[in-house]
């Protein structure tokens, strides 16, 4: 076959990539078919476990649709209503008790003089929708979520702005200037990634004692404000890709550094300027170590501390936790998809290559 | 006077760069050097942080690494300075070995799939990547209930579909950590995300001129493909690594912050973060920490060693040799 293969005009040779390829394509889709129902089923999980009450989790755990049994009321009892089939024909009647032998006792609510002793499996017990909105509302109003809410947007946003403040002007020194230790530094920098945080912890944290900065959020937002390995690598190999020609157009129409900075390259940088904020605001949003470490009361915490120990105190109450949680993530899920090109097109990833 | 000016201006260049770069710099002094000093000289000392630090010579490096040897050749980790210690590298490492190897392959796999022409490329690589932008408290606690045995969502589909009963997952000693490792492949898209940027930085001509060659698809993907790629493998190598020994979110969440069932999820990080700042031994978790940096260091430095044999650099220096 091989050999033969090898004898086939050019033609006929890239038809059978062709059909290659094809066959790759099926096989990717199915695989990917696969995996995606595995990513999305957790996610609708949550929000059905976010929407049904105590005894739908309890009596239903497998259903996704948040759903409860329809009852008839018989005898002045309320019996769960099936779809029975008898004799060929299908009849709506409540099962009056379990028999031996998988069996059910139902009972016709029109007709409750007669029962039947029938096979439970072959009857489909009947459903309704109910979904339980209020949890949301129990869920926010049990723990302060409006103070956690408020403390991680002051976090987030006054910590991106410091981050990107400062990153913007490292990565622009990092970039546009020739000096004899700036090679070292940038490698120094780099090697910072690799540093495990707890080996600075402790000392910091001693620092932020001695000042008094424990059990406010100013240890989350400071340091933001002196850049960071991350966001500064990704900006200066993005603001390596500008053209220094237009550096050096604005240096002889008399602008200075900074001005260069901001009119020449901020404007050309916007896409990785955009990815290292959104960047910055999953990662302050999501962080729940630092917070843990250095809130320690309520009236402080973050959204990631709060929902934590909201569980730690209710965690029998998986509908409201699950509905809290819920909350906390549409922030950073609508933002993704706001911003979905930066992901899945690799705007910024690009740098990492080589 | 040419040269003159023409030195000064250079001076005034390297003067500007210095000073852009000068809040990393302070923050570096401040944030990172410092402490680091600081914290090796903790790692030496008793402190509670209510009084001042007490030098003690090595007595802590020495609790952590008395009785090693007794314990190696006896297996009696009761033998040992501090068993729970030991315990908790044992968590990491075996955290390790199994989230590190696994999520690189289906992560790299993964981005393979999506970097063909398939329909709807954009909305699988969105699928994909949505939980890792939600990583933290809420994917803990979604978990927490997924493992769940009795109203979780894995164990009733297990014993309908195979008929047999489910593991007790995070309930079970022996099976806590595989289920953080099934948790954290759920957050696999971020690393795939690297790999995909990694891919379509491939040249096409590289495919295009194997093609002509009579190259079959397993060939191109063994020859270029993959050597191609070993930089981005590398990269998410390190790091992963390097995030694994800081495993500490979602553990601390599931298992309210104790490590258990019987500190079968007592991760290293965890297991400083309780000497901190709960038993406030801070000379003692100071320690950990120096430890936990020399031990990364050495691995990164053995990873990066290795580079050597497996990692291609597209016209680098060793090709150019």
């Amino acid at each position: 076959m091989a050999a033969t293969n090898r004898n086939l005009p050019f033609r006929s040779l890239t038809l059978g990539y062709r059909a290659q390829e094809r066959m790759i394509k099926v096989f990717a889709v199915l695989l990917l078919t696969i995996g995606a129902v595995a990513i999305i089923i957790p996610f609708l999980f949550m929000l059905s476990l976010g929407l049904k009450d105590a005894v739908q989790i309890r009596s239903d755990p497998l259903s996704l649709i948040p759903r409860t049994p329809i009852t008839a009321e018989v005898n002045g009892e309320n019996l769960p209503l099936y779809e029975v089939n008898l004799d060929g024909t299908s009849r709506q009647m409540a099962l009056l008790k379990n028999a031996p032998g998988k069996k059910g006792v139902f009972i016709d609510p029109a007709n409750p003089q007669q029962t039947y002793t029938l096979l439970l499996a072959d009857q489909k017990a009947l459903y309704r929708i109910e979904i339980h909105l209020e949890n949301f509302k129990l869920a926010l109003t049990a723990q302060p979520f409006g103070t956690y809410f408020i403390n991680t947007m002051i976090v987030t946003f006054v910590g991106g702005f410091g981050m990107l403040l400062s990153c913007t002007f490292v990565a622009y020194g990092f970039s546009r200037f020739r000096a004899r230790w700036l090679n070292v530094l940038f490698l120094l920098l780099l090697s910072t990634i690799m540093l495990p945080s707890q080996v600075r912890l402790i000392p910091i944290y001693v620092l932020f004692q001695k000042i008094g900065w424990i059990n406010t959020l100013l240890p989350l937002i400071v340091p933001a404000f002196f850049a960071n390995a991350y966001d500064v690598f990704m900006l200066r190999q993005f603001f390596m890709t500008i053209p220094f020609e237009l550096d050096d157009q604005a240096k002889i129409d008399g602008a200075n550094s900074i001005q260069t900075m901001f009119y020449v390259m901020l404007p050309q940088a916007r896409p990785a300027l955009i990815a290292v904020a959104i960047f910055h605001f999953l990662y302050a949003w999501n962080d729940f170590y630092e917070p843990l470490i250095f809130l320690h009361t309520q009236d402080h915490w973050t959204m990631a501390v709060g929902l934590q120990t909201f569980n730690a105190l209710y965690a029998i109450n998986t509908h409201l936790i699950m509905a809290a949680s819920i909350v906390m993530i549409i922030p950073p899920i609508v933002l993704f998809f706001m911003a979905q090109k930066v992901f899945t097109q690799g705007v910024v990833f690009r740098g990492f290559k080589g | 006077m040419l040269k003159h000016s023409r030195l000064s201006l250079r001076k005034r260049e390297s003067l500007t760069g210095y000073l852009f770069i000068s809040p990393w710099i302070a923050g570096f002094l401040i944030f990172t050097i410092g402490p680091m000093f600081a914290s090796l000289y903790y790692s030496f000392t008793d402190y509670d942080i209510i009084s001042p630090p007490v030098w003690n010579n090595f007595a802590n490096y020495k609790k952590i690494f008395s009785g090693i040897f007794e314990a190696l050749i006896t297996h009696d980790s009761s033998k040992l300075g501090d068993p729970i210690f030991w315990q908790s590298l044992k968590v990491t490492l075996t955290y390790a070995i199994m989230a590190l190897p696994l999520g690189l392959i289906v992560g790299f796999f993964l981005a393979v799939l999506l970097n063909q022409k398939i329909p709807f490329v954009n909305l699988w690589r969105t699928v994909y990547f949505l939980p890792s932008v939600i990583a933290g408290v809420a994917v803990a606690l979604l978990w927490g209930r997924i493992f769940n045995p009795k109203v979780g969502l894995l164990n009733p589909v297990i014993e309908a579909v195979l008929h047999v009963k489910g593991p007790g997952w995070l309930a079970d000693p022996h099976w806590a950590v595989p289920s953080l490792v099934i948790m954290g492949l759920w957050g696999v898209g971020g690393g795939m995300i690297i790999y995909l940027a990694g891919l379509q930085g491939v040249p096409t001509d590289f495919y295009d001129a194997a093609k002509v060659d009579g190259a079959n698809l397993y060939q191109r993907f063994i020859h270029i493909t993959l050597p191609m790629m070993t930089p981005v493998i590398f990269y998410n190598l390190v790091l992963g690594m390097i995030g694994t020994f800081q495993y500490f979110t979602e553990v601390y969440v599931i298992t309210n912050g104790e490590g258990g069932p019987v500190r079968s999820t007592l991760f290293y990080n965890l297991y400083l973060y309780q000497n901190a700042f709960r038993y406030n031994h801070m000379g003692y978790a100071a320690t950990m920490a120096w430890l936990l940096f020399i031990l990364v260091l050495v691995l990164t430095l053995l990873v990066f060693r290795s580079s050597d044999v497996w990692v291609y650099y597209e016209g680098g220096l060793k090709g150019r040799e």
